[in-house]
């Protein structure tokens, strides 16, 4: 055994020990929801929050940042160990849940063009999991066209001044701070007048509004900003160099739903398993359903094609899952496997599987109907998958632009 | 691409500039229009002996390199991009494999050494009817006094008018009344066995067997490592593994084509790989492609690990390439236009290619089903 081995070995035997003994035996396979649940109101658990610290002590919630900064200062191959051990004992890191886009895509990109005084401000709050984040990028009139936005930030002296609306903020109303593009200068091309601005939202200037969505619950908000205000060391990456900011966390946030997650939380069981206590099947075991049989073999076969090629691609940037175009090939395809997924689903639970509320339907049936609904929108969030088809044609294959940009 | 050592780079970059450099597809075409009686240049088979890729996977005490499937697929990627017409795949993969998995150690030092200095092409025969179906054949080898007596058809054999020798499969009945698929090593001379080649739209080499009343010794039987029955099934498993690694090459070649025209072609004044319905055309063929290639690379893995999975992983590359494949080779025409349509361009032969590519080994639904069967559905 090679000296990282041995190194990797020994952290594993730590990490089980402290497992042992700070994880609440309570919580083993919980899952997310004394942490809250992702939508609404926030209300943890006396023993969800002293894991949440516990954690946080050790830096482990955000692994592989700087410990410094209260991150825990590990290697990926150490951090792989971590979450291995962790799911030995059914325990979940909460921490990227409970900051909101903190975990995933702020800081990320705060740690690559940060300020050191703009890390020590932020990074530590993200790794608590006590400061939850939001985004504000989309506009009613900026979706899959995100550079036409027009938030205004203006320089007020001591302050920028912001006045616009923003929507599909995700989790807005229960979020401490904003990362926000917003426009700064109108009189240049569209890409060239905007900054990414970081903001409080507990402040009088800003107001936000759940949008109930077709699966019922609201888990956006629309956004909107009267005279809000900003500190001005709040600016992250240069006057006018957002575009290159935003479109870089972006690409933390492809990178970050590339793993297909199945649509509903317990979700967990084989689909063909599920499907065959709908359907049956005939004497050979075959499901009993000739044509569906065959569509559930193609999304399997597409689903472990989907895994391998994460695998492959992880492996070939040496350890570290890159973040690049190839991101946006794992994001569309990660979005076929969760969207069929659901569909099939339901299409084999047949009447079981058009249920609203009620006792006729058991909880795991409507829950699938729920995570259908809400997973219709994994294409359209985090650039449509048009967009990341756009992507690919021009960044990887070197196509000419589809289309013409201001 | 899986990260290679440094031996597979070096053969992979020979490969990729022999096929480059000595075996455009206007040799293939040369091959096509002369209606040479081998479907392959007797020089290529001459230059890839040389190159010790016929010995690829024998191992060094019979001969050959002793390397695996992993690295063999990296050379017939290589061949599959310019449609290369040779015997390699169906001796020096299949053939050898055979002996490899389930020849007696007098077999292997008899057929070895010669599958790895090229001068014994050992060919699988074992496809009969329109389909393939393995477990359903009708050749049967009778057991007689001191051996067997096989009687059968075999068609769409590779190479099989170059051959010197068979490896058969049939049902072989035991005492019990109970029949299991056995393979059998017959000379292409010898007496009974008559064949005649058979002309497929890809015009490379293919024939019809016939085996009729051959009387062969009881050591004809391959029967040695992995036993009764599933000698065949192995056998196919290695095969089709590696066949998906010629047919990712010929797809990724189709890609690379059609990318370059679209590239280059302009209609309405502008580059036509502008037009957003095809720059999302090729996104996606682009995308289907990297997800079959890690099908691929991760069935041929699991071959040269003898991985508990390795049946489901090969469904699941034959069935990615299958699909990928066709739509490719479909998209390569297409994105052409009316020069596709033309025999002067090569759009046409990796079409014919593709579709008895598609066939071989199982199409699609062959493997879809064999993928959710192994899955207990």
């Amino acid at each position: 055994m090679n000296d990282i081995a041995t190194q990797n070995e020994s952290f594993r035997a730590e990490v089980a020990q402290w497992l042992e003994e700070n994880f609440p035996k309570a919580l083993k396979g919980q899952g997310i929801a004394p942490f809250g649940g992702v939508e609404g109101e926030i209300s943890i658990a006396d023993d969800a929050a002293e894991w949440r610290d516990r954690l946080a002590s050790r830096g482990w919630g955000t692994p592989t940042w700087p410990a410094a900064l209260g991150g825990g200062g590990l290697s990926h191959e150490a951090a792989k160990v971590l979450s291995e051990e962790m799911h030995k004992v059914g325990a979940i890191n909460p921490i990227p849940l409970l900051a909101g886009m903190g975990v995933t895509m702020v800081g990320p990109t705060i740690l690559e063009y940060g300020t050191d005084d703009q890390k020590m401000r932020h990074i530590p709050g993200i790794c608590s999991g006590k400061v939850r984040w939001c985004l504000g990028y989309s506009e009613p009139n900026a979706g899959s066209d995100l550079a036409s936005l027009a938030t205004k930030a203006e320089d007020n002296g001591d302050h920028w001044l912001i006045n616009g609306q923003k929507v599909w903020t995700s989790g807005a109303d229960i979020s401490q701070w904003c990362g926000a593009l917003v426009r700064t200068d109108s009189s240049v091309k569209k890409r060239d007048g905007i900054s990414f601005l970081m903001l409080e939202m507990d402040q009088p200037g800003v107001e936000t509004r759940p949008i109930k969505l077709i699966a019922g619950a609201s888990p956006f908000c629309e956004t909107f900003f009267n005279d809000a205000q900003a500190r001005k060391d709040d600016l992250l990456g240069a006057l006018n160099d957002g575009w290159s900011v935003g479109k870089r966390l972006l690409q933390h946030e492809r990178a970050s739903q590339t793993g297909a997650r199945p649509a509903s939380s317990k979700d967990s069981g084989s689909l063909q398993d599920l499907a065959k206590s709908y359907i049956g099947v005939d004497d050979r075991g075959a499901l009993n359903d000739a044509d569906l049989r065959g569509r559930i073999a193609d999304h399997l076969m597409h689903t472990r094609a989907h895994g391998l090629t994460i695998a492959r691609i992880s492996a070939e940037a040496k350890g570290n899952p890159e973040v690049s175009a190839a991101a946006s090939i794992l994001k569309n395809s990660a979005t076929r496997v969760s969207q069929e997924r659901a569909e099939l689903t339901l299409e084999f639970m047949g009447h079981q599987g058009v249920g609203w509320e009620g006792s006729d339907y058991s909880e795991d049936e409507l829950e699938h109907v729920r995570g259908w609904l809400t997973g219709k929108a994994i294409s359209i969030y985090g650039g449509s998958f048009e967009i990341q088809n756009n992507i690919i044609a021009k960044n990887i294959l070197g196509l000419p632009e589809t289309t013409q940009k201001g | 691409m899986a990260a290679l050592n440094e031996e597979q780079q070096m053969i992979k970059d020979q490969a990729s500039s022999w096929v480059r450099e000595q075996a455009p597809v206007s040799s293939f075409r040369a091959m096509r229009d002369q209606g040479h009686e081998l479907a392959y240049f007797p020089e290529t088979w001459k230059a890839m002996t040389e190159m010790g890729w016929t010995g690829l996977l024998v191992p060094e005490a019979y001969g050959g390199a002793g390397l695996g499937y992993q690295t063999f697929g990296l050379v017939l990627e290589q061949l599959g991009r310019n449609l290369v017409a040779s015997p390699l795949f169906a001796s020096a993969l299949v053939g050898a494999t055979a002996i490899i998995q389930s020849g007696s150690e007098a077999q292997k030092q008899e057929f070895l050494p010669k599958i790895a200095d090229g001068s014994r092409l050992v060919v699988l025969a074992s496809d009969e009817g329109s389909r393939h179906d393995p477990k359903g054949q009708q050749s049967v080898a009778e057991s007689v006094t001191g051996g067997y007596r096989l009687q059968g058809v075999k068609r769409m054999v590779m190479e099989g008018m170059a051959a010197t020798d068979f490896v058969v499969s049939a049902q072989v009945n035991n005492e019990s009344g109970a029949s299991s698929i056995g393979l059998f090593l017959v000379p292409a001379d010898h007496v009974g066995v008559s064949r005649r080649a058979m002309k497929a739209m890809d015009s490379r080499g293919y024939a019809a067997v016939n085996f009729e009343g051959v009387e062969l010794a009881e050591d004809a039987r391959l029967n040695g490592a992995s036993g009764e029955g599933d000698a065949l099934d192995a056998l196919l498993m290695a095969a089709t593994a590696s066949l998906t690694a010629e047919m990712l090459g010929t797809a990724a070649a189709a890609f690379d084509m059609t990318l370059e025209y679209l590239k280059t072609r302009k209609q309405f004044g502008q580059i036509i790989g502008g037009f957003q319905s095809l720059g999302h055309r090729a996104a996606g063929l682009y995308s289907e492609m990297e997800l079959t290639r890690s099908c691929v690379e991760a069935a041929l893995k699991s071959i040269d690990d003898q991985a508990e999975n390795a049946a489901e992983l090969v469904a699941l590359a034959k069935c990615k390439t299958n699909l990928f494949l066709h739509d490719m080779s479909n998209q390569l025409i297409q994105i052409h236009g009316g020069i596709g349509m033309t025999d002067e361009f090569d759009a046409g032969f990796y079409l014919k290619r593709a579709r008895v590519l598609e066939m071989t080994f199982g199409n699609a639904s062959y493997h879809r089903d064999r993928y959710a069967s192994l899955l207990g559905f």
